[in-house]
């Protein structure tokens, strides 16, 4: 029993953390915004150098083959530095789901060492999702679509060949789109169980990724909330002094303490296929999303009438927490999947339930 | 990351497992808060002594098992999956037996720990004042040296059990010109002490849950003080650090209480759903206690590496104490009208609980405390 990281998790985590406070400064992610495409080639590439888009990409595709627990504590980083590219999306989950496809072999062979040396975009549509992330520059879209007769199936399709119809976001680093063609079985891959079996798993696989994001995110506005409420002065010293603003980023120290090891349990419950996954990981999207939220509350009431500008960068963070708190899976949904659970006769219940 | 038991782990979980189905009283005690269940559950923790169990992380040779705190985790999980008995002697064996173990002379940690262990003594604390709460270093109370002796003249208060105890552990202001946390001494009272008088309280549940204390010329031998003359804050503070915050609230009663939540919301689901947030309610309470489980041996195995905790301790006090008040507040609005009948069977636990849990963000250093803590001591924020 020994729930921590290993030194090489940690060490991979601040490295990451490094390259991204360099190169992901706020002032560059605003710049990217007002870009055409939303995104920006150079620190695409300067990622893919880093070998961040090849963390999941099994050793024989050219990848570093890291698993779920090590991608929980990156994803922090990547909501900390509120990473507009959907790179969980492609190096994360759909690098699982190709990994998951039995027979895909060829699939492999061709995506797999694209990923991992970042020169192909996946994006994933999934029926929990209304709108796909990233679509409008997708080399590859992996569709999982409810087919005749209410089955799923998985359809992997060349971004080029579908339509895309984009639709708008408040977070500015988010681009949306629908997918609105019908697909045929030249592009379907995968039916029926062994298709509704790695749609869950994708699922489950995306919630942990936007909640380790969102539990980053909870972070980033505590310490913007912080520095500010350290330096504005008010009534001849700073706010930070008074009870009332301590209190508020009090609560949220306590809301990211007991969020960030309910991430790490889902990853490892995802890590490991174990029973009672769904459960947790719902748990975790939700204890996530929660410090988030509580985060951006508590954080624009700190900086005051500032936290209500474009200028001030805390809006970038508060609107991606929102954003994703509602991506894969909104609160009606896991609190939904956790009662399927819980109040079953089996459901793992008193003291140790969820360890072994 | 491994959250597998190790086979000697396993072997202790089977160990205590068996213990208790053998030992734990099958009928329920009496409230603690009365001279009758006090006794009984002295009587229990007795034999939890026996066992080896009174306090696993005890050194063997003060009746305790050497645990690290992994075992201690899966003795509180055996022990609240069992129904066992609240505990009563935690006072002594939580806030006064770490103190000994790091300041006592040998012939103290001699005279009390073996006693503490088999609850031959009951401790109760002196350290709140009727002036002297959250702002603990205020206190007042005095303990003039005389010779070989202190006298000690004040009054203390929110004494936990005083009524049933016969000793209690306090601080006390041994230079009158001193102030704030200087000049402070601890020592170790008789209860039965020539000018002791203790007045009981009732708690909320009209049972004398604690009481003042009043001390008029009470002579106490300089053995009993622990620690330097002048030095009782910084004893009294040592040992209040992470250890003493997860100790005192193990993640696994809470798991209990929320297990017990869900089970009452099943019973009564036809009801509870004509308020959909009562079942919102019933899966936060059970997440809050899983999360509280995660983030224990997420410490748990921080420390064991090596790694420090700090003021964010404080987190606990305050997730812990909302969670207990969450969980019994959802029980009462399932339970509805039937809620005030106390001894309806289905509901007398969940009332005593749903009173008990008002006192949680109060005492233990009141939530707000907790909160300052930590903007100053985690975030850096400048003090009021």
């Amino acid at each position: 029993m020994d729930f921590t990281f290993n030194e090489d998790q940690l060490a991979l985590r601040d490295s990451v953390s490094r390259f991204l406070m360099k190169e992901a400064a706020p002032e560059l992610l605003r710049e990217i915004w007002e870009t055409g495409g939303g995104r920006s080639p150079e620190l695409r590439a300067k990622i893919a150098a880093q070998g961040m888009t090849g963390l999941s990409v099994p050793e024989p595709y050219g990848g570093l083959g890291m698993g779920d627990v090590d991608w929980s504590l990156i994803t922090e980083e990547l909501g900390y530095y509120a990473i507009p590219d959907s790179l969980a999306d492609t190096a994360c989950v759909a690098t699982g789901v190709l990994c998951a496809v039995p027979g895909a072999e060829a699939l492999r062979q061709q995506w797999l060492p694209r990923i991992a040396d970042g020169s192909a975009r996946v994006s994933i549509e999934h029926p929990v999702n209304p709108w796909v992330a990233d679509a409008h520059l997708a080399d590859l879209v992996l569709a999982f679509r409810t087919g005749e007769g209410g089955a799923v199936e998985l359809h992997a399709v060349p971004g080029g060949e579908l339509k895309r119809s984009a639709m708008a976001s408040i977070d500015a680093s988010r681009r949306l789109a629908t997918l609105p063609q019908p697909l045929g079985a030249s592009t379907r891959v995968l039916a029926d169980a062994e298709a509704q079996a790695v749609a869950d798993a994708t699922l489950d696989r995306a919630a942990v990724a936007v909640a380790g994001q969102l539990v980053g995110l909870a972070q980033r506005m505590l310490d913007l909330s912080v520095d500010y409420a350290a330096q504005r002065k008010q009534f001849g010293k700073p706010i930070g002094a008074f009870q009332a603003v301590k209190h508020h980023l009090a609560d949220v120290v306590t809301k990211i303490e007991f969020a960030r090891p309910v991430l790490y349990r889902a990853a490892l419950a995802l890590q490991r296929g174990e029973r009672h996954r769904a459960a947790l990981v719902s748990h975790a999207k939700l204890a996530c999303g929660d410090a988030a939220w509580t985060a951006a509350r508590k954080g624009i009431q700190v900086h005051g009438a500032s936290g209500y500008t474009w200028e001030v960068d805390l809006q970038m963070f508060m609107k991606r927490a929102w954003v994703l708190d509602a991506a894969w899976g909104d609160h009606a949904f896991h609190k939904a999947r956790l009662a399927e659970t819980l109040l079953r006769d089996d459901a793992p219940l008193g003291p140790a339930a969820t360890l072994s | 990351m491994d959250l597998d038991f190790t086979p000697q782990q396993q072997a202790f979980r089977a160990e205590v497992r068996a213990w208790l189905h053998d030992n734990v009283p099958k009928k329920a005690l009496a409230s603690y808060d009365t001279h009758e269940g006090f006794e009984q559950h002295r009587a229990w923790e007795a034999k939890l002594a026996e066992g080896g169990y009174s306090s696993v992380i005890w050194p063997k040779a003060l009746g305790g098992r050497g645990s690290d705190l992994i075992e201690w985790l899966i003795f509180e999980e055996e022990y609240h999956a069992a129904d066992a008995p609240m505990r009563v002697n935690q006072n002594g064996i939580l806030l006064l037996g770490p103190t000994l173990m790091e300041f006592g002379t040998a012939e103290q940690k001699v005279r009390f720990l073996p006693r503490m262990a088999r609850c031959d003594d009951m401790w109760a604390q002196g350290w709140s004042e009727p002036n002297a709460g959250s702002d603990m270093a205020n206190i007042a109370s005095r303990a003039i040296r005389d010779g070989e002796e202190y006298v000690i003249n004040g009054q203390k208060t929110w004494s936990t059990r005083a009524v049933f105890a016969n000793w209690l552990f306090g601080l006390f202001r041994s230079d009158p010109q001193s102030v704030r946390h200087h000049g402070i001494t601890y020592l170790l009272v008789p209860l039965d002490a020539k000018g002791i008088t203790i007045r009981p309280i009732k708690a909320l549940n009209g049972k004398e849950a604690f009481a003042e204390v009043f001390f008029d010329d009470v002579r106490v031998g300089a053995e009993n003080r622990i620690g330097e003359e002048g030095q009782g804050w910084n004893v009294a503070m040592a040992t209040a650090g992470f250890e003493r915050g997860l100790l005192l609230r193990s993640p696994a009663r809470f798991q209990r209480t929320a297990k017990r939540l869900v089970q009452l919301y099943r019973r009564h689901q036809a009801t509870a759903d004509r308020d959909p947030s009562i079942r919102a309610d019933v899966l936060k309470a059970w997440m809050d206690a899983e999360a509280y489980n995660l983030a224990s041996y997420y410490t748990v195995g921080r420390l064991a590496k090596g790694g420090r905790v700090g003021a964010e301790a404080s987190t606990n006090k305050i997730f812990w104490s909302e969670l207990d008040l969450q969980m019994h507040e959802t029980a009462m609005r399932i339970l509805g009208p039937r809620a005030e009948l106390i001894d309806d069977p289905e509901v007398h636990d969940w009332l005593e609980g749903f009173l008990f849990a008002q006192a949680g963000p109060i005492y233990a250093g009141t939530n707000e405390i907790q909160r300052n803590i930590i903007a100053e001591r985690v975030l850096g924020l400048p003090k009021s």
